[in-house]
């Protein structure tokens, strides 16, 4: 056994909270920011002075947020304003919190996108592809698609089960952002954005902010509510094609493999066990890698396991319930993470799995993660 | 309204000068480090594989396949507006590295991933000449 098992069960993740998603320009991201953490507190009932570590990722600045919050804490860390974030900073967290620097620790995301009209492609991010009009995390993604499409038959209505059973779940969650249902002929007739993408493959851009707090299972005990146990973890990076944003020519089938292993071995639980799966998706693509990467099924078969409404609530993988990035908030895997914490509390109301006992959050990119959750 | 707003150009430092140098001269190159062999692109201050920094520019075949291909209906920037739908492809060089680019004279219909293509140049003006790729005999 590896030495990091010993993290299995040890880490708890006590309280979440959200602020609603959506287009907000009188409010800044500390603003958004705080409201997250006001409502993760009272989630817990932790007495506020207590939270001794800040993580913060896509707020400005640490300082500034610590300054806010009234927090002097003796953990601080700060990460980029990256999608792959939310799983590593859940994963420091925890290494910190069982190391002892730091007794509870907040994580905080903040996201004010959509009111400042970021496009994620263009001179807002330059890249050495650019003199072709290459640009855009999605546009790598299509590239993606396009093979897989290529060497395994992959469709794009089979691709349209995603985003179809995505907002569904979105229609059944009261926060989410997107409420009108949408079928595959809905997904065929969007208009192509970086084809053979359209647009319905592409997340949203909104604005909200996350925070979720974190304690060893010990100090868990004390806290308002149930504590969910971080039972397993796993993380791979991939960074030699970098200079191709978000891309990887196999699809982080590798790496994925090796997140899988090291998280399932970890929790001691299989594929099989999974009872949902929180699924880092930016755009529709990476769900279908996700799902081969960690053996729900064999490489380029995820067409077809997602066919007849498979990651639909009921169906034989329920997936993303809150309704993703593509149809619930754009908050870059913090609001699957905190999904994931709802559904084992049993919160989740119309998108509630029966008794969910083993969910799975992961992403595939080029930093993988996955972490399984189980109740404490 | 404005027609001729201008492309993005490459950055052109010490590190990539070379590739545009013989890309002006209509030569496909790749960064290769005299050290170890390695060959790769986009430049890098030190060969990823030994650290080397004993590098320069190679010509290279110009040939290789097409790894996957996508078709821009949105512009993230002005000037490629009057291009759009464009092609970009992704191209895995015979000599190894991959690299991305626009795939020239064929209709998306006649595009297969896998297929043979060879590089073109197109001249923007005296400082700049892209390489560009086409599908092959």
């Amino acid at each position: 056994m590896n030495d990091w098992h010993k993290l299995k069960d040890r880490i708890a993740i006590v309280g979440v909270g959200n602020t609603p998603y959506g287009n907000f320009p009188e409010i800044d991201d500390y603003g958004l920011g705080a409201r997250a953490f006001r409502s993760a507190v009272e989630d817990c009932g932790i007495e506020k002075d207590k939270i001794d570590g800040l993580l913060v990722c896509r707020v400005p600045h640490y300082a500034r947020m610590g300054e806010i919050l009234g927090l002097n804490p003796r953990w601080t860390i700060q990460m980029p304003p990256h999608g792959r974030m939310s799983g590593m900073a859940i994963i420091e967290a925890a290494a910190a919190l069982d190391a002892g620097l730091c007794d509870y620790a907040a994580l905080i995301y903040a996201n004010i996108g959509r009111s400042r009209r970021v496009n994620y492609g263009g001179e807002e991010s330059p890249g050495v592809w650019d003199p072709w009009g290459f640009t855009s995390p999605g546009a790598a993604h299509a590239m993606m698609f396009q093979r897989h499409r290529a060497l395994y038959g992959t469709t794009t209505r089979q691709l349209a089960e995603v985003s179809v059973a995505f907002r569904h779940h979105a229609c059944l969650n009261p926060a989410a952002v997107m409420k009108q249902p949408i079928t595959i002929d809905d997904h065929e007739a969007a208009r192509p954005i970086t084809e053979p993408l359209r647009l319905l493959d592409y997340c949203l851009i909104n604005d909200g902010a996350v925070c979720i707090i974190m304690t060893t299972k010990e100090r868990a005990k004390d806290l308002k509510k149930r504590p969910v146990m971080i039972s397993g973890i796993g993380a791979r990076e991939a960074y030699s094609t970098s200079s191709i944003g978000n891309f990887d020519l196999n699809f982080w089938y590798d790496e994925m493999r090796d997140v899988g292993a090291q998280a399932y071995g970890m929790a001691g639980v299989g594929p099989a066990d999974v009872d949902a799966l929180m699924c880092y998706d930016n755009f529709s693509p990476t769900v279908l890698f996700s799902l081969e990467g960690l053996g729900f099924c064999e490489q380029g078969e995820a067409g077809a396991f997602v066919e007849g409404g498979a990651l639909k609530l009921g169906g034989r993988l329920p997936t993303n319930t809150d309704g993703g990035h593509l149809s619930n908030s754009y908050m870059q895997g913090w609001a699957l993470n905190i999904e994931a914490v709802r559904q084992i509390r049993g919160e989740c109301g119309e998108r509630q799995v029966p008794d969910a006992q083993v969910v799975q959050y992961c992403g595939a990119t080029p930093c993988s993660r996955s972490i399984i959750y189980t109740p404490g | 309204m404005q027609t001729d707003i201008a492309k993005p150009r490459p950055k052109i430092d010490n590190v990539s000068r070379g590739f545009w140098d013989h890309a002006r001269a209509e030569r496909l190159s790749v960064q290769t480090c005299a050290a170890c062999g390695e060959k790769h692109f986009p430049g890098s201050p030190v060969c990823p594989k030994c650290l080397s920094e004993d590098q320069s520019w190679v010509p290279v075949s110009g040939r290789g396949k097409l790894l996957s291909w996508v078709r821009f209906h949105r512009a993230y920037w002005d000037s490629f507006r009057e291009d759009l739908p464009y092609l970009v492809c992704l191209v895995g060089l015979d000599e190894g590295p991959m690299l991305v680019s626009n795939l020239v004279g064929v209709e998306p219909e006649a595009i297969a991933i896998g297929a043979e293509v060879e590089v073109v140049f197109e001249k923007v003006d005296e400082e700049l000449t892209l390489p560009k790729f086409r599908l092959r005999g």
